[in-house]
């Protein structure tokens, strides 16, 4: 690990944090460029004839800079927005409505993220058509599908880079390759991309690229949308005002979380590849040991097109909840159904076709910058203790053992 | 989500889990819910020649509200007859436990799994009988 990149903690007790795809906490060095911004350089970036204008501005346009580097992009192709929601709206929404006199059809992927599903089901109420592609077993789309989905109608194809999730990689250059021969636009939600694969906006002919501050060691409440501007890409404002940002976002520039975003892409850029190595190693590490001590484990989704930060698995016969229960000492997040709001199990377990009992078990684990072997190791030992209790108390497991098939009782769905 | 202390200490703790002789004359055993629902409930009741349940266990794949539900529910019909511990309700789990509204589907489950051993136990009964006669 880098050094400067522990995080201290006074207070023990706290469990061990694997949920790095729901939230990262912001590196202490990003935390460190954006402290001057909020006091002493406070100055408002759009301010033009002072210097404490200047020294805000010329901070928010380093900070383009750093997103932009980390996409091989152009600085002027960026646009700061509060978050990859917004990013999404904007993207999704602004391309639609500025192009609806002459197309009006979306294509996008049923595994996307809620913003992008529901962007896409705004679109729908207001007459434009969507595709929602479906996924293949291990999360990833179908080319030909999506070749043949594409029309003269379509404005756009949105597909996310990296899956929040089951952490699986779209073929990104493959997609931008279809849509550059279609003539469509090609947006891709990389909240989760950013800083954990190489990206390229020009190799993969992206025309839209959402990003989200928290995801990448930086804080919350900032995202950055890429627009291409050679060929421009035109788009209608969401959030109209002071004409910020091309005119494309107007309020004021929150100078150090535009700060803080820049520096945790500056960061991100410089250490990738060895986080990479690094977060892979923990992986495969805490995967061999549940394998190797626990049976009727699966893994969701590509095991080879991931990103090295995420697993996605489910534990047969264990429901997720409950089993989150009794690993207090880890925070993960699960797939069940009650750990939801609405009681549904996750979408994107079931679009690969994961059965809903089977989706009811998973677990996500995030591994990230401040993960540590021993923590790996003490996930591991608290995950099997309980996966084994649970199954010693569990009827479907009882049955199996048995030599039972779930699938010749008729269970009454309640 | 925060669970009662309750709920927490049935699941950590739960009261009466394992199985009893299914096949046996004098068990009971209800299964009811479904995988894909994400509850599977297992209860089984041994009742004594005097009518009254000696001895309850179960199996429940579940959230920590429905593994408490059902330990609670093997507590509650120790000892009762089999009237008594069909007329248990589903509200008196929940308040015991106090479930949250997303939760009362558990003690609906556990309350179905009780009235389900209670059917098991006299459908063997009356099948024993109507043999003997």
């Amino acid at each position: 690990m880098p050094e400067g990149t522990t995080i201290e903690r006074n207070d023990t007790g706290y469990p061990i944090y694997l949920d790095y795809q729901a939230t990262t906490p912001t590196d202490p060095r990003v935390v460190e460029a954006m402290l001057p911004y909020f006091t002493e350089r406070f100055g408002n970036p759009h301010s033009r004839n002072h210097r404490y204008g200047w020294e805000a501005e010329d901070a928010v346009e380093k900070a383009r800079a750093q997103i932009a580097s980390i996409l091989k992009a152009d600085p002027k192709e960026i646009i700061f927005t509060s978050g990859a929601t917004e990013s999404n709206n904007l993207a999704i929404k602004g391309v639609a409505y500025f192009h609806r006199d002459r197309k009006n059809h979306v294509v996008t992927v049923v595994t996307e993220h809620k913003c992008v599903l529901d962007s896409c089901r705004h679109l729908e109420e207001e007459g434009f058509e969507v595709t929602y592609l479906p996924v293949k077993k291990n999360g990833l789309i179908d080319l030909d599908e999506l070749r043949a989905a594409i029309t003269e109608k379509t404005v756009m194809v949105s597909v996310m880079a990296v899956n929040n999730e089951i952490g699986v990689i779209q073929p990104l250059a493959e997609i931008g390759r279809i849509c550059r021969e279609k003539g469509t636009y090609f947006h891709t939600d990389a909240a989760q991309a950013v800083g954990k694969i190489p990206l390229d906006v020009n190799a993969m002919n992206i025309d839209l690229l959402s990003v989200s501050g928290h995801k990448i060691y930086g804080p919350k409440g900032i995202g950055a949308l890429y627009v291409r501007r050679k060929p421009r890409v035109r788009l209608q404002p969401l959030i109209t005002g002071g004409g910020q940002e091309r005119g494309l976002r107007s309020g004021t520039l929150p100078t150090p979380l535009c700060v803080g975003l820049g520096e945790a892409c500056a960061i991100a850029e410089r250490e990738m590849g060895e986080e990479a190595a690094r977060l892979e190693q923990l992986r495969a590490r805490f995967y061999d040991k549940i394998n190797a001590r626990l049976p009727e484990v699966y893994l969701n989704g590509d095991l080879e097109q991931r990103i090295p930060g995420n697993l996605n698995l489910s534990f047969a016969y264990v429901e997720g909840e409950g089993l989150m229960m009794g690993i207090k000492g880890l925070s993960v997040s699960s797939g069940s159904a009650c750990t939801s709001a609405s009681l549904e199990p996750s979408y994107v377990l079931r679009a690969l076709g994961v059965e809903e009992e089977m989706a009811h078990t998973s677990l996500r684990i995030g591994i990230g910058r401040y993960t540590t072997e021993a923590e790996i190791d003490a996930a591991v030992d608290q995950i099997v203790a309980n996966v084994s209790k649970l199954r010693e108390m569990s009827p479907l497991w009882e049955m199996v053992q048995e030599g039972v098939d779930l699938r010749s009782i008729k269970w009454a769905a309640h | 989500m925060a669970y009662s202390d309750k709920v927490i200490d049935h699941y950590e703790n739960p009261r009466n889990v394992g199985a009893l002789d299914k096949n046996a004359p004098d068990v009971g055993t209800g299964l009811v819910g479904a995988p894909a629902c994400g509850d599977v409930m297992k209860l089984q009741i041994k009742v004594g020649a005097d009518g009254l349940i000696e001895d309850a266990r179960f199996k429940t794949f579940g959230c920590g509200s429905a593994i408490a539900s059902s330990s609670l529910a093997t507590e509650w019909i120790k000892g009762k007859s089999l009237d008594e511990a069909a007329s248990i309700r589903n509200t008196q789990i929940a308040q015991h436990l106090s479930l949250p509204p997303v939760k009362i589907h558990c003690s609906v489950l556990a309350e179905d799994a009780i009235k389900a051993a209670v059917a098991d136990y006299r459908a063997k009964q009356g099948k024993s009988r109507e043999a003997a006669e």
